[in-house]
């Protein structure tokens, strides 16, 4: 009886996490512009997404985006953890509490405080792209360096001393010896990174020059007017980012699956 | 002949400057800003202002409302499902774990607008009842940012806890209610913490639902749209001190790995 109890629980919440999204995958195949609406299959929703140049443009200056903010904040977040890890403990504290305020902070004030700093403050043109790069790393590196440091502390310390009492310099035995061992946590940062980066919404707001627009600005706008080709358009593109995320999901299972396999033979 | 010794501390210094150039002066230059007017005397007009005008105050208590609310809802779905998650002993758990998870990942202005489709369909005006759907939105948005700390906590916890509470005579539910619930606190709250501040402050879920009321989030937005940086920054001090305050009150409540951050990992 609890048992049937609880199981009708998990898949009522299940379908009130996902029936929105998967009616209006539904819908996005079909020619209607409001749902309930029952109209024939049609493909030009697709069509429409991957041909107008706004949107190609759009999707494609999200993930650049994405791409590169990540890739600092790993690098800056990685180098710090390490830095912080081996410093006095005076230092390291200062580094987490500092690395601490923008993962409790509201991403509105974090957006608008980089605005204030560089655009108000320093001048310095939002058009460079530089506020917005600068938000986003600032937004991402913390959490890499949140994953980056429990792999340090799970590790060996005598593995890189033996190594420099093998002759190797303090720079060869990082590379050979200590990025080997948090190449998980770097892994696992970075795509926190990259999902951070593609979801923001208020950072991108505040530093993002005019003309460009991310996913979620450029979504947020765009159910404010009342242009239904586009709006159907984001319909297709919700589906194509869930057949995306599904898709990574299920890699990576299958990769956690095989590894714990192999270790367990 | 080394000017430069390469040492494991100096890959440190980088992050720390970039911290302290883009996430503490950014705070200390909003402290400037909220303090001063236009021609940069100093005042506390902003403060004053503030907290005597009844338009902001409401706007105050209109978003503590929407974010406890929105908070106790997702606590009362989310702990349930973690705890069935936690208990149960399916094969594949991990994939419904996941599937709890997995729309964290999705772009959240892409699945507010897929709720929006179903409101307006259930619903026919969305304008009826702008908290309800406030709180809809936000639950949709925030649930599994609660599910996943209350789940980890929940599944660390000891069972053989329950079994001493059960052979020394306690029923399920005391044994619930006395070592499982005081046991998942500080799963509650990094969950809540997760939860509760977001909600005071995404304004862009209300915007999208068409609910006009402003919540803090909105004040930064309107002073931002009207270049009063002023304005804005005194609200994104209060923010900071709100935030602040829960620091303060989970500090010593949570275990070590269960910051913010951790719960994300």
């Amino acid at each position: 009886m609890i048992k049937r109890f609880s199981a009708l629980f998990i898949v009522l919440v299940l379908i009130f996490m996902y029936a929105p999204i998967l009616i209006l995958m539904a819908y996005s195949f079909t020619s209607a512009t409001t749902i309930g609406a029952i109209r024939g299959f049609s493909l030009h929703n697709y069509v429409t997404l991957f041909t107008t140049p706004d949107l190609r443009n759009m999707i494609f200056g999200t993930v650049l985006l994405a791409l590169v903010s990540a890739t600092l904040a790993t690098i800056l977040g990685t180098m710090g953890a390490i830095g912080a890890f081996y410093s006095s403990r005076k230092v390291d504290s200062f580094i987490s509490t500092m690395n601490q305020i923008p993962v409790v902070n509201a991403d509105v004030v974090t957006g608008f405080s980089i605005c204030i700093l560089l655009v108000v403050v320093f001048g310095v043109s939002k058009d460079t792209f530089i506020p917005l790069v600068v938000g986003h790393v600032t937004l991402c590196a913390p959490f890499v360096y949140l994953s980056v440091v429990p792999k340090l502390k799970q590790m060996d310390p005598s593995i890189y001393e033996a190594a420099l009492d093998l002759g190797a310099t303090p720079s060869v035995a990082l590379r050979k010896i200590v990025i080997p061992q948090i190449a998980s946590g770097i892994v696992s940062g970075f795509a926190l990174a990259v999902t951070l980066s593609l979801d923001d919404y208020f950072v991108a707001t505040y530093t993002k020059p005019a003309t460009f627009d991310t996913i979620s600005t450029y979504v947020v706008n765009a159910t404010k007017g009342a242009q239904t080709t586009i709006k159907t358009a984001l319909w297709a593109l919700s589906t194509v980012i869930f057949v995306v995320v599904i898709l990574v999901v299920a890699i990576a299972n299958l990769r956690a699956d095989r590894e714990e396999e192999g270790a367990s033979a | 002949m080394h000017i430069f010794r390469f040492s494991r501390k100096t890959l440190g210094i980088p992050y720390a400057l970039f911290l302290l150039l883009f996430v503490v002066s950014p705070l200390i230059v909003l402290f400037y800003y909220a303090f001063t007017n236009g021609e940069g005397q100093f005042t506390i007009a902003n403060f004053t202002g503030f907290f005597t005008d009844p338009n902001t105050m409401g706007t105050l208590c209109y978003s503590f409302a929407i974010a406890l609310v929105t908070t106790l809802v997702c606590l009362l779905i989310a702990y349930p499902v973690a705890y069935i998650l936690a208990k149960s002993h399916l094969k594949k758990k991990s994939v419904l774990v996941m599937l709890f998870i997995m729309p964290m990942w999705i772009n959240f202005s892409l699945r507010i607008t897929a709720l929006k489709e179903i409101l307006t369909l259930i619903e026919g005006n969305l304008a009826y009842y702008p908290f309800l759907n406030a709180v809809c939105g936000m639950t949709y948005d925030f649930l599994p940012f609660m599910i996943l700390p209350l789940y980890n906590t929940i599944s660390k916890l000891d069972d053989s806890l329950i079994e001493a509470a059960k052979d020394l005579g306690a029923n399920d539910r005391a044994a619930f209610f006395k070592i499982t619930l005081p046991l998942s606190v500080p799963g509650i709250v990094s969950g809540v913490s997760m939860v509760f501040l977001p909600a005071m402050t995404n304004y862009v879920v209300l915007d999208m639902l068409y609910n006009s009321t402003y919540i803090m989030g909105s004040l930064i937005g309107s002073y931002f749209a009207a270049y009063n940086w002023h304005g804005g920054s005194m609200i994104a001090l209060i923010l900071l001190a709100i935030i602040c305050a829960f620091t303060l009150l989970r500090r010593g409540m949570e275990d070590d790995d269960q910051t913010i951050g951790g719960a994300l990992l």
